[in-house]
């Protein structure tokens, strides 16, 4: 399945990109396409677990996703 | 209360959003301005520009207002943050409060200001007089999980 992640600030210029469509198995889970996310080079800029939304929602390394899912990568924010 | 964008590219009016939280009701109308600082971590800004996840940044500013109300009792609460680029001493953010009582409204301001500052997904990237430009970092670390 195809999941749409979104990269903002800092980490989309560590993977010098703002979207990328990412290929993973069904049943994956936010934490398996962190995993998948390792091998982008680039990738060793990223904290060993980033915060991630999926939907616009906060979410946990268990959190799986589907196919069609917006799911984003939230450097430490900084708004104010 | 009349509605304003949460997000904007334009310079903010404050009396805007005062206006937007005035009401017969309130004796306490708080309004907070964040700006763009001069100087941070003993490095000179000469600007800032903020970038932001638009959709969930919105849909956070609202949860806080709407979570701000139910905790505090006052439907009288706005919020705007500024996207762009900003030059020193223009405002990046303002909170306007009406409350019946001022303890009441100082309360609601600091809440909405922490968790702005806590969970919405916006960043800055300060630019230094040497031409450099750095996003910010206000933890040094990332942490898993949602924020708690």
């Amino acid at each position: 399945m195809t999941v749409t992640l979104l990269l903002f600030a800092s980490y989309a210029e560590a993977l010098g990109a703002t979207t990328l469509d990412m290929e993973l198995p069904r049943e994956s889970t936010v934490g398996d396409l962190l995993t998948a996310i390792r091998s982008r080079p680039g990738a060793d800029r990223l904290p060993p677990t980033p915060l991630v939304a999926v939907n616009e929602r906060y979410a946990n390394l268990d959190s799986v996703v589907r196919e069609g899912d917006e799911v984003a990568l939230i450097p430490p924010v900084a708004g104010g | 209360m009349t509605p304003l964008p949460s997000l904007v590219r334009a310079p903010i009016d404050p009396m805007e959003i005062v206006r937007a939280v005035s009401n017969p009701g309130n004796g306490a109308v708080l309004l907070f301005l964040g700006a763009v600082r001069q100087v941070n971590d003993g490095r000179d800004v000469t600007g800032i520009d903020y970038a932001a996840y638009e959709g969930m940044a919105q849909r956070e500013l609202e949860a806080i207002v709407s979570e701000a109300s139910s905790r505090f009792g006052t439907s009288d609460v706005a919020v705007q943050h500024r996207l762009g680029e900003l030059g020193v001493e223009e405002v990046s953010v303002a909170i306007a409060v009406g409350h019946a009582h001022r303890d009441a409204a100082y309360a609601v301001s600091r809440f909405v200001i922490e968790e702005l500052k806590r969970r919405v997904p916006i960043w800055k990237r300060e630019h230094y007089t040497d031409g450099t430009r750095e996003w910010v970092d206000p933890t040094g670390r990332a942490s898993a999980g949602a924020p708690s």
